[in-house]
């Protein structure tokens, strides 16, 4: 039976170090939905997430009260849309009408996001996905939680280079179409390489053509869960040493193997949370259990901070040399000690480095710790890649497909996913900062390297896939 | 059987298992077992207690043991067993 260490030990994790589930996402397929009349499109796409997602936040916050964990976020994935409207949009105005339908029906069953405004484009674009593309700017300047993403390569197909230069411009005019609100259109926008189909985490969501008709995806966080494991760790080694605690000089930190010992048991008991609500979730819904993905999710709230764990580890911020590896051995450990307490695994699974959501990443930035050259080293071994970093608005379109083709062809070589989201926030510049709220936090304006590589990304074509991928 | 944990943490004062109890009588809820202990001058409870009988909604339960323990300035929270279960037994 439960004893009560157990029970005080659990209800810490929620109270005190932010356990949380971060989200339940539910993966509707709008395959059947398509049709030639956009009207008819429409009101399918909206009936079916209405018909299916009804219950989703209600059931979300029952499972939450009854078992004393918050469930911050509930969300719905859809068939990438371009597959959905190929049929009826013949303008990138007609996509707009989707996208405004979508919102509406995400209004109607009260989740704060819906996921899917998407183009999987990693060989080449149909003209309906150009069309969504095209019509991104405008969609995510009328509606409020529609998310977007485009996924321009990957480790089998090469990098499609003419959707990675069209997104630079997309970008760039995303931003243009909601400088009201410091471009946080941008924010809703991520380009990836490797995409998965079954990923619960905004913005890159969406519900890939191998999926069932609905699924049920959740999303486990708890850094700060990790981070107090760390503290108490550290504190339980050096107490062991007393000559440690007299000089503070030569201190016994906690080796490796106990480090990596404590991330993963924690890893392990924060999914067995993630799976039970899931499985929950999935039965009281009726709708079947797809999958678990252990990202460890930051939030700008104090405690909840992937840095914080680096810091931990040993790092004084992130960004000091030292870095990439203490991140490649966090996502590991999360990953090891997370299989096993999940029966299905997916997603993106790993750390997330987001600058904006992390107070420990914004305070790197601040101090001149942390740059975009080292984020993107660290993507290399992190589930994502350059997550919410606000850049100068005058960044020419060219530098951003740039920046996407580097990130892709990491995500491609490295047979991982890996993703862009940065937000050219028009109007400010270096030494500005940036506020978008909630969840999403502010940021501090990174510099971005000012050489050109117009030539390289105006070429136009595909890189082909690496040898490695030849795997048949 | 459904099973449910009661968590009572607070300053200790006269009479919190008391009035716990007596609210879970009064809803037919049967209590299977309580320990407690005093961490640094706050009282830490822990009920396992079955519903199945329980002439109340589990929502309704929480809230009204969330409101009791509100009165005697202690936190009261219910919850199901299965995410204790779950994260400490494999």
């Amino acid at each position: 039976m439960i004893n009560l260490q157990e029970v005080i030990e659990t209800n810490k994790m929620i109270e005190q170090e932010n356990l949380d589930v971060r989200t339940i996402t539910m993966g509707i397929s709008l395959l059947d939905c398509a049709d030639n009349d956009l009207t008819v499109t429409c009101e399918k796409i909206y009936n079916k997430i209405v018909l299916l997602a009804r219950d989703l936040v209600k059931t979300g916050e029952d499972i939450a009260k009854e078992f004393g964990i918050p469930i911050v976020n509930k969300r719905i994935s859809v068939t990438p849309i371009s597959l959905v409207g190929s049929a009826c949009c013949r303008t990138p105005g007609d996509y707009v009408q989707i996208a405004k339908t979508l919102d509406k029906a995400a209004k109607e069953v009260g989740v704060n996001f819906l996921g899917g405004y998407s183009a999987i484009v990693s060989k080449g674009m149909t003209k309906s996905d150009e069309l969504l593309i095209r019509s991104i700017p405008m969609s995510l300047a009328c509606t409020e939680r529609i998310c977007s993403s485009i996924n321009v390569g990957s480790t089998k197909t090469g990098i499609n280079m003419d959707a990675v230069r069209l997104m630079g411009d997309i970008i760039k005019q995303t931003a243009e179409e909601t400088k009201d609100a410091d471009s946080l259109g941008c924010a809703k926008l991520v380009v990836l390489c490797n995409a998965p189909d079954d990923n619960p985490f905004m913005a890159g969501a969406f519900h890939g053509v191998s999926e069932a008709d609905a699924i049920i995806n959740v999303g486990v966080s708890g850094p700060g869960v990790v981070k107090y494991a760390l503290e108490q760790m550290d504190a339980q080694s050096q107490m062991s040493n007393v000559k440690c605690e007299m000089s503070n000089v030569g201190c016994e930190l906690a080796n490796f193997e106990l480090l990596c010992e404590t991330i993963k048991r924690t890893a392990f008991k924060i999914t067995r949370v993630g799976q039970l609500v899931a499985q929950e979730a999935s039965r009281r819904l009726g709708v079947p259990f797809g999958i678990i993905d252990l990202s460890l999710a930051p939030t700008p709230a104090i405690g909840d901070s992937v840095a914080d764990i680096l810091k931990c580890i040993g790092v004084e911020h992130p960004g000091a040399p030292g870095t990439t590896a203490a991140l490649a051995l966090l996502n590991d450990q999360v990953k090891k000690g997370g299989v096993m307490a999940s029966s299905y695994v997916g997603g993106l699974s790993g750390a997330f480095i987001p600058v904006s959501e992390d107070q420990g990443m914004i305070e790197a930035v601040e101090t001149g710790a942390l740059t975009i050259e080292k984020l993107e080293a660290m993507t290399c071994v992190c589930s994502v890649g350059l997550d919410m970093i606000a850049i100068p608005g005058d960044t020419p379109a060219t530098t951003i497909a740039g920046i996407i083709a580097d990130e892709s062809a990491i995500g491609m070589v490295n047979q991982k996913t890996t993703a862009v989201r940065i937000i050219p926030v028009v109007g400010k510049t270096v030494g500005d900062t940036v506020e978008f709220g909630g969840l999403l936090g502010y940021a501090p304006i990174m510099p971005v390297n000012t050489f050109s590589c117009q030539r390289f990304v105006d070429r136009g074509g595909r890189i082909p896939a690496p040898i490695h991928s030849f795997k048949n | 059987m459904t099973k449910a944990i009661i968590t009572v943490v607070g300053k200790d004062t006269v009479g919190i298992i008391a009035k716990v109890c007596t609210y879970l009588a009064d809803n037919g809820i049967n209590i299977l077992d309580i320990s407690q202990t005093i961490v640094q001058e706050f009282f830490n409870m822990m009920m396992i207690v079955d519903l199945t009988k329980s002439v109340k909604a589990f929502n309704v339960l929480s809230d009204e043991l969330a409101k009791l323990g509100e009165d005697t300035g202690v936190q009261v929270k219910c919850q199901l067993e299965d995410i204790f279960d779950k994260m400490h037994r494999i």
